[in-house]
């Protein structure tokens, strides 16, 4: 089984690590430059939701394969106060933090798979994969 | 897909190398062009920028490290940018939903209102013009002819505009049309209807309203307001305008309301006018309408039709305007001619 890579969040220190193993994994997997920078990026908007919202949490980053394709799971998750209404966060247009944030419909976008599982008090976990074409 | 790829790099390999070497306005143009293509078939900031580099590469063989690295910053940032573009697509496709749905909404609303023109019979003629400033309207306007041809007619203005009004503007219908034992009792009918306004809508929303009714018999209009605005009571033989006052709470404010109800002797060529508030609170520039300009646009009009009048004043307003109506404009004109 493929090696699991955490990153721990709880500053912008970590924002950058989580970027920095997430881009070399992809590149190893062999998802192209764009591809590259989509992952990142989504990793990013991912660590930024822990850090600003829940303080602190972790960003877990493998490998994995499905039906023959090869492709990068990254999960985010944290014991923060857990979103109250997915539905709407999940809304085009909804930054609770007023920035210009891509935010999780942003992540959606980015990545091939993404699931969402949150208890308001308990935390929260998203669970994206993007798949090699 | 993977077809119009390598279709699309060669077409910009192609436009990439004639202008490398002949920097020509036409190129550019064709780029242009191209755009436009690509926009159509979805293609990201970031898939273009990694199409130029790609295609760069191949043409000059040799790009610098600096060159060819400076491209992941420009890369990082495009994906950011590729993202709004998607979110404005999705919003813009759900602004289509809504609208169409608003569009029904707003067709669903006509069908509340009478449909078949005012006939111009009994020795009274109508003219009414209802216009809303949006899609949905929170006026109502009403009439109807009875058996023994006395006309009742009615304006209701929903403080406010929009989905939420026209949400209340419905029920104001169902109440009048609830009550038929009533419409030649304006006061009692009024009084109904704010038994159902209030006990239906919340206590944040207001809705005025003016019903009353012609007898063509002894040539009669009584009526009965509920904060209305005024209307109009024109007496031909004078050539004047006098407020049609009334006295009574808006609907929904209280549930025990009474309204005085008022009787006016129309004779030949009188004309009664009954309006919603988008038609005095009609501006330009800074400056609210005039109560007076009003009735001067009407007797502007008054040797035409009750209809032609209703539209003409419209038309004036709605110009004097700069065609922006900031509220649902309801006007109805009722004139004896026999």
């Amino acid at each position: 089984m493929q090696v699991q890579t955490r990153v721990d969040i709880h500053s912008e220190w970590g924002i950058v690590a989580a970027r920095q193993a997430g881009r070399k994994l992809a590149k190893e997997i062999g998802f192209g430059s764009v591809d590259q920078a989509r992952i990142t990026t989504a990793i990013s908007e991912l660590a930024r939701n822990i850090y600003l919202y829940a303080n602190q949490g972790e960003i877990s980053i493998e490998e994995v394969a499905s039906a023959g394709k090869r492709g990068m799971k990254v999960v985010a998750s944290d014991r923060g106060p857990g979103i109250k209404d997915v539905r709407s966060v999940m809304e085009d247009g909804f930054t609770t933090s007023g920035g210009l944030g891509a935010g999780l419909p942003g992540v959606k976008r980015l990545m091939d798979d993404f699931d969402i599982d949150s208890e308001e008090e308990e935390g929260t976990t998203i669970i994206s994969i993007k798949w090699l074409r | 897909m993977k077809q119009i790829e390598s279709s699309l790099y060669q077409i910009y390999k192609e436009m990439l190398s004639n202008y490398l070497e002949s920097k020509n306005e036409h190129t550019l143009y064709s780029a242009q062009q191209f755009s436009k293509e690509m926009i159509e078939q979805d293609m990201s900031p970031e898939d273009m920028i990694s199409l130029h580099l790609s295609v760069f590469r191949e043409i000059i063989q040799y790009v610098p490290d600096d060159v060819e690295d400076s491209f992941d910053v420009l890369l990082e940032v495009m994906v950011g940018y590729g993202l709004a573009h998607r979110e404005h697509q999705s919003l813009r496709d759900r602004q289509r939903e809504l609208e169409s749905e608003l569009n029904v909404a707003a067709q669903m609303q006509q069908s509340l209102l009478p449909s078949d023109p005012p006939s111009n019979e009994n020795g009274v003629e109508l003219g009414l013009i209802s216009v809303p400033a949006g899609k949905m309207s929170g006026d109502y306007y009403h009439y109807m002819t009875d058996d023994h041809g006395r006309l009742g007619v009615a304006v209701a203005d929903v403080i406010g505009k929009g989905v939420p009004a026209a949400l209340c503007m419905s029920m104001i219908k169902y109440a009048i049309d609830s009550l038929p034992e009533q419409r030649l009792q304006p006061g009692p009918l009024l009084e109904n209807v704010n038994r159902v306004v209030e006990q239906n809508i919340d206590n944040h929303m207001f809705i005025t309203m003016v019903y009353g009714f012609y007898d063509p018999d002894v040539h009669q209009f009584h009526y009965a307001g509920a904060g209305h605005e005024p209307g109009f009571f024109y007496r031909a033989k004078t050539d004047t305008f006098e407020d049609l006052k009334t006295k009574g709470l808006v609907l929904g404010l209280s549930k025990k309301t009474s309204y005085n109800e008022y009787v006016a002797e129309v004779e030949l060529n009188d004309m009664i006018v009954l309006l919603s508030d988008g038609v005095t609170e009609c501006r330009y520039g800074n400056d609210f309408i005039e109560r007076d300009q009003i009735t001067a646009l009407i007797r502007k009009y008054s040797h035409l039709t009750a209809q032609e009048i209703v539209e003409n004043v419209y038309r004036d307003l709605e110009r004097l305007q700069s065609f922006q109506l900031r509220d649902d404009f309801t006007l109805l004109i009722l004139r004896r001619n026999m």
